[in-house]
């Protein structure tokens, strides 16, 4: 039944808007998780149980159409993040070293988020910016031409003052 | 009632409109090996073991999911299906722990059979050996993830057959599982209602009864069928 969440968490509210957009149907699971994403940043079991419970679908159900798709995160992100784009071009580029520096750099794995929270590292297969390749992504800010060194030196800066 | 003439394997067949090659190959006693297929659910497609030649066109078809059609030429045995399929199954060995000497499933395992059928005596490529776990939470069966090989038909019978839809396949490619609810101990997923289907229905050791010893596991596929067979005939009353 269309209801707010009891613990009165108002991103609930803008989830239960969400689904009853599309009439609560099973097949606009997909468009719900991204909504559901967003306004958490992850999506966490109670979450996921809620949405499947809404929606009436089996909980596995809901569990294996997130997990299939490398978009939903199952875990909290870091205050800042970067993506690092492999895609042809930048891979051609050096978007291999550029990774490593940053992993180096962050000393965290590429999907993973540092244990203080700090910043997450992840990989892209292509943001769809070639021409200025390599290109990483940082807290949602394209950045071009880049090396491994200007790569770690805006990083760098999220761990000694928590600002980029 | 509409019927559709082919020839498989060179036999003239007659068969009804709505069926699939692979249910008029079995009718007429020629055998097609599957593994995902499981009488009772529906049809994926995804083991690839019953595929088939189609005289006129150069892809492989599932036979499984391919409808028969009027002058239809099919072959099921020829050298290049027999190398695929042998293919396949070495292909599923090498991917998970199938170590038949400690499997409970041994000596009734589907597996097992298809690799005698196809006559693999080694396996080409590199076994993976992945450490995968093995879940005896729930108080009557068990799951040990190193023998399934994704044929999904527990999946399938649970959301089917039984209606609680307990099982699904969670992540993709190399790391999909069937997972039990959200992916929590089987134990703990509250809508499973223990009635064992998937048990059943599993062709391999991976879903056992608690307390089987090897070799101990023999399925009952043929309860499945039968349940859903007396439902329609219930329902047609």
């Amino acid at each position: 039944m269309p209801g707010n969440h009891p613990s009165g968490d108002k991103r609930f509210k803008l989830l239960d808007a969400a689904m009853k957009k599309h009439q609560f149907r099973a097949d606009a699971l997909l468009e719900v998780l991204h909504t559901a994403q967003e306004l958490f940043g992850f999506l966490q079991p109670d979450l996921l149980i809620y949405i499947a419970r809404q929606l009436k679908l089996p909980p596995s159900r809901v569990y294996g159409v997130a997990t299939f798709y490398h978009f939903f995160s199952f875990t909290p992100k870091g205050e800042h993040s970067c993506v690092v784009c492999l895609g042809t071009a930048c891979y051609v580029k050096g978007a291999a070293a550029l990774q490593n520096a940053v992993e180096k750099e962050l000393d965290v794995k590429a999907g993973q988020t540092r244990s203080d929270g700090k910043a997450s590292v992840s990989i892209a297969r292509c943001v769809g910016a070639c021409g200025l390749a390599p290109v990483a992504v940082f807290d949602g800010e394209v950045a071009g031409g880049l090396t491994a060194e200007a790569a770690v030196k805006r990083v760098k800066g999220w761990l000694e003052h928590g600002s980029g | 009632m509409p019927v559709k003439t082919l020839t498989i394997d060179g036999q003239l067949i007659t068969s009804p409109a709505e069926q699939t090659v692979l249910d008029a190959a079995r009718l007429h006693g020629i055998k097609i090996p599957t593994l995902c297929h499981l009488d009772g659910v529906s049809e994926v497609g995804a083991c690839r073991l019953c595929l088939v030649e189609i005289a006129g066109s150069n892809k492989l078809a599932p036979s499984c999911l391919t409808a028969v059609a009027e002058g239809m030429a099919v072959t099921t045995n020829s050298p290049r299906l027999q190398e695929y399929r042998k293919m396949i199954v070495e292909l599923l060995f090498a991917e998970r722990n199938h170590v038949c000497s400690v499997c409970v499933a041994n000596a009734h395992c589907e597996l097992q059979d298809l690799a005698t059928a196809v006559g693999m005596d080694h396996v080409r490529f590199e076994y993976q050996f992945p450490k995968l776990p093995v879940d005896v939470s729930h108080d009557q069966f068990g799951i040990d993830h190193n023998r399934c090989v994704m044929c999904t038909r527990c999946v399938r019978v649970c959301d089917e057959v039984e209606g609680a839809h307990t099982w699904d396949v969670a992540g993709r490619g190399h790391n999909a599982r069937v997972i039990t609810d959200l992916n929590q101990p089987w134990g703990d997923a509250d809508t499973c209602t223990s009635c064992g289907k998937c048990v059943q229905a599993c062709p391999t050791g991976a879903l056992f009864r608690q307390g089987a010893t090897v070799a101990e596991m023999e399925k009952d596929k043929q309860k499945l069928a039968y349940l859903v067979e007396s439902r329609a005939r219930r329902a047609s009353k």
